[in-house]
């Protein structure tokens, strides 16, 4: 993999650090008067998800991590992994529980998901920004309610448990949006 | 779209109306323009500035002379000086190696101005006039560099340890930044220099002058450049540099007229380029044998034109008051 120096870092760039592969989300350049310049850059370790400020002497170089992301069809899990598909070669990956997270719960049979691979393994999961899931348990509203009273819990085929407004019953199938973990709207039927 | 300027029209006309009212400035003040050359065949030597090059060859010679590019006009202003030129300003493209962004342009406009017979305050004081002029502004602030440390991150920075220093920095999220300094040779001079500029620019630039400009005097004697050391405030130089709105916009001195100060400090930052793996450069023997035939007793300031316009114009990036700026040049 190519080395980048602080002066090829831009948004999107991934590099490694600290063995960790990471993504530039913004990089500063800093030259105080007469002194040596620095670059304040802000990262996401793509493993852990967490949002580090880093200051990097400007010049210095770091090994690019070879990351890629692909859309791949989600299958099925077998408790222990959650299998893909890529629809045109029809290869599957599976992922492991630290790739897939909390996202299990939005998980839907056939659903385009994105892979994050960093040499090739997957370290990440994103499901589409809005998935459709069916309400297998919530309290009956009343009658004649409208949205915005403030809701009431409901438990998702998957397991997700998210806020619905109270006309929402048991066995309708409703959007959500996986980036939020909020109810957007009924399912276009 | 890459032909058309990054500067709008009305931009344009608003540069040149502020560069209209610098002339009017000094003109009020008797200070005369002067233009010196943009090419030399001695440079800087500083640490962390380097001059772009060029090759000509001089009458009788056979092999081409390099020339290097001004960073800054500071060393030709201060020949005019030594050959007895009064008080001297000039607006001039400056030519550094540097990265790119939204307050660098490898080549900028600076303005530079000498009095004689001034010290560091009245030509803050000066400054300060000149600001307000421009800025439309009612109050410049001034601190010292160690009163800004104590502030607001309370610590001494002329008198902090090596040690305690790579502490504080620690708490900063410094420490990587300290290791790649240490693996990049960094004499225990500079590391401490670098740690402190960059706590300053982290923690203090923007907060101290948010709301108006401010002036912070009495650099570390390491940092001093090309100013005299302060016989009253120990281990400090007398230099000074304008930040507002996080942003720097000129840096002065009280300059040093020792000519055999000056070579010291040239061959030391030559010694510490050396060390630290970067290619030592030649010193300017010109402004060298003017030290010696003598400086008369002045103090000096280099001013970012751009920046201070972007500033005035209330632009997000220096290119915005540039007719083409390097990606487009």
């Amino acid at each position: 993999m190519a080395n980048f120096s602080t002066n090829e870092f831009k948004a999107g760039l991934k590099i490694m650090l600290d063995g960790e592969p990471c993504s530039i989300l913004e990089n500063e350049y800093v030259k105080p008067g007469k002194g040596q310049a620095f670059n304040r850059v802000r990262i996401r370790k793509l493993i852990s998800g967490k949002v580090l400020e880093k200051t990097f002497r400007s010049g210095e170089s770091f090994e690019g991590a070879d990351i890629m992301d692909t859309t791949l069809s989600y299958l099925y899990s077998d408790g222990e992994f959650w299998h893909f598909m890529n629809n045109e070669t029809f290869e599957q990956i599976a992922a492991d529980n630290k790739a897939v997270g909390d996202n299990a719960k939005w998980l839907v049979e056939n659903d385009e998901c994105t892979l994050t691979l960093w040499n090739g393994s997957p370290i990440m999961v994103t499901p589409p920004n809005f998935v459709e899931l069916e309400i297998t348990e919530t309290d009956p509203g009343l009658k004649g309610d409208t949205a915005g009273t403030g809701g009431k819990p409901a438990t998702l085929s998957t397991g997700a448990v998210v806020r619905v407004p109270l006309f929402v019953q048991t066995g309708e199938v409703i959007k959500v949006d996986t980036r939020t973990g909020e109810y957007s709207s009924r399912a276009q039927k | 779209m890459q032909w058309r300027p990054s500067a709008t029209i009305e931009r344009l006309r608003q540069r040149a109306a502020f560069i209209a009212s610098i002339r009017t400035f000094f003109a009020k003040r008797d200070v005369l323009e002067v233009e010196t050359p943009a090419l030399s065949q001695g440079t800087i030597t500083d640490l962390y500035l380097d001059a772009m090059k060029t090759q000509h060859p001089l009458p009788d010679q056979s092999s081409a002379t390099t020339f290097y590019l001004q960073t800054s006009p500071e060393f030709a202003m201060k020949r005019l000086l030594a050959a007895g030129a009064p008080d001297i300003f000039q607006i001039s493209k400056c030519f550094r190696e540097d990265e790119i962004g939204r307050l660098h342009n490898p080549e900028f406009t600076m303005l530079e101005w000498y009095r004689r017979d001034f010290s560091m305050q009245s030509l803050i004081d000066e400054v300060s006039e000149l600001l307000k002029v421009l800025l439309s502004l009612e109050h410049v602030e001034q601190l010292t560099y160690q009163q800004v440390f104590m502030d607001y991150l309370s610590f001494d920075p002329l008198t902090v340890t090596s040690e305690a220093l790579r502490d504080i920095a620690k708490q900063y999220q410094l420490d990587d930044y300290c290791q790649q300094l240490h693996a990049a040779n960094y004499g225990h001079v500079q590391l401490k220099d670098a740690l402190l500029q960059a706590l300053f620019s982290q923690e203090i630039e923007s907060k101290v002058s948010a709301s108006q400009p401010v002036c912070i005097t009495h650099f570390p004697a390491s940092q001093a450049a090309l100013a005299k050391l302060s016989s009253s405030h120990a281990a400090t130089a007398l230099r000074f540099e304008f930040y507002y709105r996080g942003i720097e916009l000129a840096n002065g001195f009280e300059e040093l007229c020792d000519a055999q100060l000056q070579q010291q400090r040239f061959e030391a930052d030559n010694k510490a380029r050396q060390m630290m793996g970067k290619p030592t450069r030649p010193i300017d023997q010109h402004f060298i044998d003017a030290l010696r035939e003598g400086l008369p007793q002045c103090s000096g300031v280099a001013l970012g034109i751009d920046r201070l316009l972007m500033l005035a114009l209330n632009c997000d990036s220096i290119a915005e008051v540039m007719s083409f700026d390097i990606q487009r040049a």
